[in-house]
């Protein structure tokens, strides 16, 4: 077991390393032009070359890159261009909203669909029809056309909830759900629909395992197969399908965090990205990448504890 | 998947790959176009390409062109739509919309399966290094945030839609990459296949008409998916304001809305209602597209029975001998009394297709009963009717069963008696299955799937239900109980799983046991063991048991009375003694025969007494 987390953790940071190489060769391609960028039309040649002597842009690319190497393991990850803030700090106060959106987002997605997938594939008849269509509409409006209809209808037009958010880590707490609920419903509806349709078809396809005719012909009652046997076999494909649902969120929540206005990580990347701020777009890139490792591996490992025959070789 | 097997069938010559790819496509085609949402999504999109292509003829304005005197101006003659806040004309600005949405998320799609369809069918095809190495690429993309890493190219490229798209494509190659792998990888082995490559045609040829013909379907619905993702995609991005500024697009019609969305409302509509109707158009035709293969499977299924129906027509003259067959079942009591029982399966066209008809028999305490038949004679529904495990679509649609007096069907019923039989089930009727292995739930331990059983039925405690767990594994022949109660299924071999469900079937002390080909999954070598096991059981325990067989051998190593079924109707009953000396039906000798020609050891035990009658 802890070999296997090792290995993983191994590959993980392989797969770190490789993206964070990719990530800083592209961003090499765009940043002939930085210390103008920083300085404006009027700098002179003389503080343009002093310019990109503190930056470290007149040394080799594989030097800066190494250096950023090493200082990253030591867990610094240099400090932005443009603001001179160091990245790490301004990591930490951005990972709260972003981190607290897209798990609630994921708890309730779980939930949520899980209770709706079950009694599709159960009940089948009229509730499995409004899933099906429910998963259609979900599917073809995306998360951040959503958000924007619901800023325009339940904000604006009706006024239940700020349209835009005045949040900091410091917010009490009602501040937070109020400026949290539109933007975890647009982020919600997507994976609800897509999740519900997933659990539906892998609940339906135990149903039909011997095993559970065998239960049955035991004298298990219908309640304790569904969710002692049922579920515990179909989640496997449940939780597969939310990893990859929160990778596309960590997208989405970008979009949704402008339209929202919200102090998260999405502002960071696209003010860092459309600046070629490559010591901000690195943090970001290497966070979301970091976070997804994490999230996968603890799939993984979810999915060894409900599949024995995994966790027994 | 299998409708190119279907059509090959079909067609009287089979041709080259175009002519058998185009009858394949038309099949599917003509089911897309019977289904309404079918129809609506291909015109959807159809008029959505229309519109984007003759954009420059139908448009009114140039795509930036600014009446900077009429902003944000409602609907009128002159601009259909009205107006944004710069005085651009909506409408026209939409259908150069359409243009730039339909493109990328065409050329998102093309990366996709330029890059994921050869790599998956040289990885499904070849396996070996080259898969491994693509493995470890796809799990590395995949666990890339597409919207990043589309900023960070950005950053790199500047702001150009296309080469966002070409990187999205690349992103999201593995999804194509996955689904032809696993395809290839299910039909790299089947028997067309090797007959191919044993035939001599080359790797290329095979993949070209055989492999090909097979993901090209489930590769169009997975387009139409992520034609849709890329679509989402690139609006987000151009709504972020990090697309061409010089272009027209429904991602920066819907920012513009939003940033007027105090003046002016209704500009985010349109935007997003276009959005929303090509996606989901897309989405609807791969459901229309999956929906019409399924059909043709279902068909194809249902092609069987067909055919099983005319040669069910000369069984007619059999039932009229069916009186003779029936058995007298009378008003006196006995443990299992099943009376005229039918079952059916309702069609699609409104019929119903029997299953089970006009059966009747009995089975005492302490006698075994054996339902002989070949498959698809109907015993193994007549099995679960008894245990009321029928699949739920089946209805009753005659008879009645009577379990120890009382009815579990009663006359009339179109269903089980659920709340009766739940009573019965496990307690006093249990039930073993014919494949051990898929029958014991793989997450949990042997010894849990003995003991909750108990726990629920017999209401003892988990400490007693243990103790008795291990008493039974060791009573059905189990040499090392502890270590198989801790086992989970995966880790003990067939046979033993057998044993365990023979365990947990007699566990409650039930008076009657069905078991449904008991033996038919096991090495030949164990299948004795077992039979000698039901056997010594039954006569310890002193219970009536349903032995449900194709297998004379076995009838005649065990059963008391027997009763052989054909197409779903009890054509023969009698003493085991009696059906293997003197058979009266013809299709009961056919069975004999080949037992007897058969090379099952079981044979053996009663090779003497039927040879001649069978002769």
């Amino acid at each position: 077991m802890i070999r296997f987390i090792l290995k993983r953790l191994g590959s993980g940071l392989v797969v770190l390393f490789a993206v964070s190489a990719l990530t800083f060769f592209l961003l090499y391609i765009s940043s002939g032009s930085i210390a103008r960028n920083i300085l404006g039309d009027q700098a002179t040649p003389e503080q343009l070359a002093l310019k990109e002597a503190e930056l470290g842009l007149d040394q080799p690319i594989l030097a800066r890159y190494f250096r950023w190497l090493v200082n990253a393991f030591g867990g610094d990850l240099g400090a932005s261009w443009f603001t001179s803030e160091p990245v790490t700090s301004s990591l930490a106060t951005r990972i709260p909203v972003t981190m607290t959106m897209v798990f609630t987002a994921m708890i309730l997605i779980a939930i949520i669909a899980t209770l709706i997938g079950v009694a599709a594939a159960v009940k089948r008849g009229w509730v499995d029809r409004v899933v099906q269509i429910g998963a259609i509409i979900g599917d073809s409006v995306p998360g951040f056309v959503i958000g924007v209809l619901l800023v325009t209808i339940l904000a604006i037009q009706l006024g239940l909830f700020p349209a835009t958010s005045t949040i900091s880590p410091g917010s009490p707490p009602d501040a937070w759900v109020l400026s949290m609920t539109l933007p975890v419903i647009a982020l919600l509806i997507n994976g609800v629909t897509g999740g519900a349709q997933q659990i539906r078809s892998a609940v339906i396809k135990q149903l039909e395992r011997d095993y559970v005719r065998t239960l049955r012909s035991r004298g298990i009652g219908e309640r304790e197969i569904l969710f002692k046997h049922v579920l515990r076999s179909a989640a496997p494909a449940g939780l597969t399908v939310l990893s990859l649902q929160l990778i596309g969120m960590l997208g989405g929540v970008v979009i949704l965090e402008q339209i929202f206005a919200l102090p998260g990580m999405g502002p960071l990347a696209v003010t860092a990205t459309s600046q070629s701020d490559l010591p901000v777009v690195m943090g970001v890139v290497m966070y979301t990448v970091a976070v997804v490792i994490v999230v996968n591996l603890l799939v993984d490992l979810a999915n060894g504890w409900l599949n024995p025959k995994v966790r027994t070789s | 998947m299998t409708e190119s097997v279907e059509t090959s069938a079909l067609t009287p010559l089979p041709g080259t790959a175009g002519q058998t790819g185009t009858v394949v496509r038309s099949h599917i085609l003509k089911r897309l176009f019977k289904n309404p949402l079918g129809i609506i999504a291909v015109g959807i999109l159809l008029t959505m390409s229309l519109l984007a292509v003759f954009a420059d003829v139908l448009a009114p304005f140039e795509e930036n062109f600014a009446n900077i005197s009429k902003t944000l101006a409602d609907p009128d003659g002159v601009n259909i739509l009205g107006t944004d806040s710069a005085g651009r004309d909506v409408w026209s600005r939409l259908l150069f919309g359409a243009r730039l949405t339909l493109l990328s998320a065409l050329l998102c799609a093309g990366v996709a399966i330029g890059i994921g369809l050869p790599a998956g069918l040289i990885a499904g095809y070849y396996a070996g290094k080259f898969e491994a190495m693509s493995n470890w690429v796809v799990s590395i993309l995949m666990s890339l945030p597409g919207l990043i890493v589309l900023l960070t190219i950005r950053a790199a490229f500047g702001p150009s839609v296309w080469i966002a798209m070409i990187a999205f494509g690349i992103l999201i190659s593995p999804s194509y990459f996955r689904l032809t792998r696993t395809t290839v990888q299910s039909v790299r082995n089947e028997l067309y296949v090797d007959a191919a490559r044993v035939s001599g045609l080359s790797d290329l040829s095979i993949i070209t008409r055989h492999i090909f013909s097979v993901v090209r379907a489930p590769i169009i619905i997975q387009t139409a998916a992520i034609a849709g993702v890329a679509i989402a995609i690139q609006s987000g991005l151009e709504f972020l304001g990090l697309g061409d500024p010089s272009k027209a697009s429904w991602g920066v019609m819907l920012s513009e809305g939003f940033k007027n969305v105090y003046l002016k409302p209704q500009l985010l509509f349109w935007p997003a209602f276009a959005m929303a109707l090509t996606i989901g158009g897309l989405v609807l035709l791969g459901n229309a597209i999956r929906d019409a293969l399924e059909d043709s499977e279902k068909i194809k299924h249902r092609k069987k029975p067909v055919v099983k129906g005319t040669t069910a027509a000369p069984a007619k003259t059999r039932a009229e001998r069916r009186s003779v067959a029936a058995v007298d079942v009378g008003t006196e009591h006995h443990l299992l009394k099943v009376t005229n029982l039918g079952v059916g399966y309702p069609q699609a066209d409104g019929s119903v297709k029997k299953v089970v008809d006009d059966v009747s028999f009995y089975v005492d305490r302490g006698e075994i009963l054996g339902i002989v038949g070949e498959s698809g004679s109907g015993k193994s529904q007549t099995a679960f009717s008894i245990l009321g495990l029928l699949p739920d679509n089946a209805r009753i649609v005659a008879g009645s069963i009577q379990f120890d007096g009382n009815y579990t069907v009663a006359p009339g019923d179109e269903r089980v008696n659920q709340g009766r039989l739940s009573k019965l089930r496990g307690k006093r009727i249990s039930y073993i299955p014919q494949e051990p292995m898929s029958n014991l739930d793989p997450a949990f331990t042997i010894g849990y799937q003995l003991v909750t059983p108990m726990v629920r039925v017999l209401g003892i405690s988990k400490a007693e239900a243990t103790k008795r767990a291990m008493k039974l594994l060791s009573d059905v022949g189990i040499v090392n109980p502890k270590r198989t109660f801790d086992a989970y299924p995966h880790e003990v071999s067939g046979g033993m799983a057998q044993r365990v469900l023979i365990a947990g079937a007699i566990s409650c002390e039930p008076d009657l046991v069905i078991a449904d080909e008991p033996t038919t999954a096991l090495d030949v070598t164990v299948q004795a063991d077992v039979l000698d096991l039901i056997r010594e059981l039954q006569i310890r325990l002193n219970i009536g048991v349903v032995l449900v067989t194709h297998n004379f051998g076995v009838v005649a190593d065990l059963c008391d009375r027997v009763v052989v079924m054909q197409n779903g109707r009890l054509i023969e009953e009698g003493p085991v003694r009696d059906i293997l000396r003197n058979p009266q039906e013809t299709y009961t000798q056919t069975l004999l025969g080949s037992m007897l020609e058969g090379k099952e050891p079981m044979t053996m035990l009663v090779s003497s007494s039927p040879k001649g009658a069978a002769s």
